[in-house]
C-alpha cells in the first residue's frame, strides 16, 4: 500500500486532495528508522566510553603513568608506552604534515585543473587511503627496514646492523604514509575554502604566485589545515597495525633514545596485554587502564582540533575557553 | 550647428597611455574578444559598455595580464603601455600588474586590518620602513577619500567597514603602489545609490592622477565619469569614441539600440 499519489499529465490544474499529505507513512517510518540508527550509534559509543572509563579509571595513578611495567607486564605502570607514542606521533606528524601541506598545495594552487600528473596524484591518493593499514605494515617492513635500512647500513655502517631492524624512524614513517592522505585532502579542502577574489586582489598588486600563497592563502586556510592534520595524526595515532612489524616493541623498560632504538606504545601494549599475557585477569586493569589514557590522549588531540577550527571560523572567542 | 557625419572624426587623444591592436582572447577554442584595437587616453577615464557576456571584463583583464592567471587562456595581438608591448616575452606579467592595478566587481579586502591591506603592495615591494608605509597608506586613503573614515580605526579588520567603504578601501590599496593605469570591473555594482555616488566621484577625481578605464552596465555612469566611451557586442569594439557624443550621435546602429535600451 502507498500513500503517493502522482497527478497524471494533462489532470486539471488542481486536482482534489493536492493539498493533502502524501508523505505521512513513509516519513514517520523514515524519521523512526533514522532516530533509532542515532539512538544506537550513541549507545554503543556510551557503552564503549563507560566500560572503559569504569573500568580503568580505578587504575588510573601517578605511579601508573610515570612507572614502567613490572612483574611481567602484571604490574607497574606504563610510562614507556606513553613517552614512546607521543615520540613516535611526534616524528609521524613531522614526516607527513609538511609533505602533504605541500602536496596540497601543489595540487590546488599550481597544478593546471587539466594535469595529468595531478591527477594521478589525486587517484593515488585516493587508493592510498583505501590501502587497510596492516599493508603499510607490511610495506614498511620490505621496504623501510629491510631495503632503505639495509641500504643505509651497507653503506653507513659497513654491513653493521644499525637501521635495518624495526626502529622508531621506521615506524614513524610507515604511519606518516597512512596519515598522508588524510593531510593532503584536508589541506586541498581549507586551501579551496579560500576565496578566488583574494588571490586575484594579491595578483593584481603585483604579488608573484608564490607571495600569494604565503602571505595571503596559507594564513586563511591555517586554521583548517591544523584541524585537518591534528584529526589525521589522532586517528594515526591509536593504529597498530602498522608499527607492530616496523618498530614497536612488546616489552622494552627503558625509554628510546635514538631513532634506531624500537619503543613501546599505546596501542600496541593494549594488543599485547589483551592477546599475549600470561595471566589475563591480572592484566585486566592494566589492560583498561592503558586503553584509557590512550582514548584520553586522542580525545585531547581531537578537542585541540575542534578548539582551533572554532577559533579559526571566529565563532568562539578564545576568552570563553 | 552642421549635421555630423555618422562616423564622425574624434579630436586625437593627447596622450595615448595604452594602446591594443588586434586584440584577441581565447577560453580554451572559444573566442572571447576579437581583434580588439582601442586607445586608452592618459588622465582621462574610458568607459567600456556592453551586454552582459560581450567580453568587457575579458578585455579589462588582458590590460593587466590578469588573463595570465587564469587556466587555458590565450592571448593574441598586442598590448601597449606608453608605447612598451606588454605581452613581449621579456616581460614580466606580475611587472605589469604593479603599473596597472586593478579593482573588481566585488569588494574583496584581505581579512586583515584597514592599514595592513593598503601596506600589502609596498611591502610586496619590498618596503619595509615604517615611518614610509605610514606616509604611503595615509596618502592612498586620502586619495580613496576614506581617510577621514578610517583614520582612527586603522588597526581594525578591513572586513569590519562598509561596503562602499570597502570598495574605497580596495581603491586605497590598489592607489598605494601608485599605478599608472587604474582597470575598474564594474566598480559600483553591489553598491547602493549613495556609495555608488560618493565612488563617482572618486572616480573623476582620481583622474587627475591616473587613467581609468572603467566597465560598467550603467548608462547614466558612464556618461556621468567618463570623457570616452567604447561600446563592446559579442566580443568586437563596435564602437568608440567621446562619451558624450557616443550617447547622443552614436554611430553604429547597435550602439544606439543598446544605449535606448533595446537590448541588453
Ligand atoms: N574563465 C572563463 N572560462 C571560460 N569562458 C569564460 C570565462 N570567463 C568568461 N568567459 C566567457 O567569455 C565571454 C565574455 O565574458 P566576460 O568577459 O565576463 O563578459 P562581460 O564582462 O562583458 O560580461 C562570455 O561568453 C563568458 O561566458
Ligand atoms: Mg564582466
Amino acid at each position: 500500500m502507498t500513500t503517493f499519489s502522482l497527478v497524471p499529465p494533462g489532470a486539471p490544474a488542481r486536482p482534489a486532495g493536492v493539498f493533502t499529505r502524501r508523505d505521512g507513512l513513509v516519513d514517520s517510518l523514515l524519521v523512526a528508522g533514522t532516530g533509532s540508527a542515532c539512538v544506537l550509534m550513541l549507545v554503543m559509543l556510551g557503552v564503549v566510553l563507560l566500560d572503559i572509563v569504569v573500568g580503568g579509571g580505578r587504575r588510573l595513578s601517578w605511579e601508573f603513568l610515570t612507572a614502567a611495567p613490572t612483574h611481567g607486564m602484571t604490574a607497574g605502570g606504563i610510562f614507556p608506552a606513553i613517552v614512546g607514542t607521543a615520540l613516535l606521533t611526534f616524528l609521524m606528524t613531522f614526516a607527513a604534515v609538511p609533505a602533504g601541506v605541500a602536496t596540497a598545495v601543489y595540487l590546488t594552487e599550481y597544478a593546471p585543473s587539466n594535469s595529468p600528473l595531478a591527477r594521478g596524484v589525486r587517484v593515488a591518493i585516493a587508493n592510498l587511503a583505501g590501502v587497510p593499514s596492516i599493508v603499510f605494515g607490511l610495506f614498511g617492513i620490505g621496504f623501510f627496514v629491510t631495503t632503505l635500512g639495509g641500504a643505509i647500513d651497507s653503506v653507513l655502517f659497513g654491513g653493521e646492523l644499525t637501521f635495518a631492524q624495526p626502529s622508531l624512524i621506521w615506524a614513524a614513517l610507515t604511519l606518516s604514509l597512512l596519515t598522508l592522505p588524510v593531510v593532503v585532502v584536508a589541506t586541498e579542502e581549507a586551501l579551496r575554502s579560500v576565496p578566488q577574489s583574494l588571490r586575484d586582489a594579491s595578483l593584481a598588486l603585483g604579488a608573484t604566485r608564490l607571495e600569494t600563497i604565503t602571505r595571503i592563502v596559507l594564513p586563511e586556510a591555517m586554521g583548517g589545515i591544523l584541524t585537518g592534520a591534528i584529526l589525521a595524526v589522532s586517528r594515526g595515532a591509536g593504529e597498530v597495525a602498522p608499527i607492530m612489524f616496523t618498530g614497536a616493541a612488546y616489552f622494552l623498560p627503558r625509554l628510546p633514545s635514538h631513532l634506531n632504538d624500537s619503543f613501546m606504545n599505546l596501542g600496541y601494549h593494549v594488543y599485547v596485554l589483551a592477546t599475549q599475557s600470561p595471566d589475563v585477569e591480572k592484566t585486566k586493569p592494566i589492560l583498561y587502564g592503558t586503553a584509557l589514557v590512550l582514548l584520553l590522549l586522542t580525545f585531547l588531540l581531537n578537542l585541540v582540533a575542534v578548539i582551533m577550527r572554532s577559533r579559526s571560523r571566529g565563532k568562539v572567542k578564545p576568552a570563553q575557553f | 550647428m552642421p549635421a555630423h557625419p555618422r562616423s564622425s572624426p574624434e579630436l586625437p587623444l593627447v596622450v595615448v597611455k595604452m594602446r591594443t591592436r588586434g586584440l584577441s582572447v581565447f577560453y580554451g577554442e572559444k573566442q572571447a574578444v576579437h581583434e580588439v584595437d582601442l586607445d586608452v587616453g592618459g588622465n582621462q577615464v574610458t568607459a567600456l559598455i556592453g551586454p552582459s557576456g560581450c567580453g568587457k571584463s575579458t578585455f579589462l583583464r588582458s590590460l593587466n595580464r590578469m588573463n595570465d592567471t587564469v587556466d587555458g587562456v590565450r592571448v593574441t595581438g598586442e598590448v601597449e603601455l606608453d608605447g612598451r608591448p606588454i605581452y613581449a616575452p621579456d616581460v614580466d606579467p606580475v611587472v605589469v600588474r604593479r603599473h596597472v592595478g586593478m579593482v573588481f566587481q566585488r569588494s574583496n579586502p584581505f581579512p586583515k586590518s584597514i592599514f595592513d591591506n593598503v601596506a600589502y603592495g609596498l611591502r610586496i615591494g619590498g618596503m619595509k620602513d615604517k615611518a614610509e608605509l605610514a606616509i604611503r597608506v595615509e596618502k592612498a586613503l586620502r586619495h580613496a577619500a576614506l581617510w577621514d573614515e578610517a583614520k582612527d580605526r586603522l588597526h581594525d579588520s578591513g572586513l569590519g567597514l562598509s561596503g562602499g567603504q570597502q570598495q574605497r578601501l580596495c581603491i586605497a590599496r590598489a592607489l598605494a603602489v601608485e599605478p599608472e593605469v587604474l582597470l575598474m570591473d564594474e566598480p559600483a555594482s553591489a553598491l547602493d545609490p549613495i556609495a555608488t555616488a560618493r565612488l563617482e566621484d572618486l572616480i573623476s577625481e582620481l583622474r587627475e592622477h591616473l587613467t581609468i578605464v572603467i566597465v560598467t552596465h550603467n548608462m547614466q555612469q558612464a556618461a556621468r565619469v567618463s570623457q570616452r566611451t567604447a561600446f563592446f557586442y559579442m566580443g568586437k569594439l563596435i564602437e568608440v569614441g567621446e562619451t558624450q557624443r557616443m550617447f547622443t550621435r552614436p554611430g553604429e546602429q547597435a550602439t544606439e539600440d543598446y544605449i535606448s535600451g533595446r537590448f541588453g
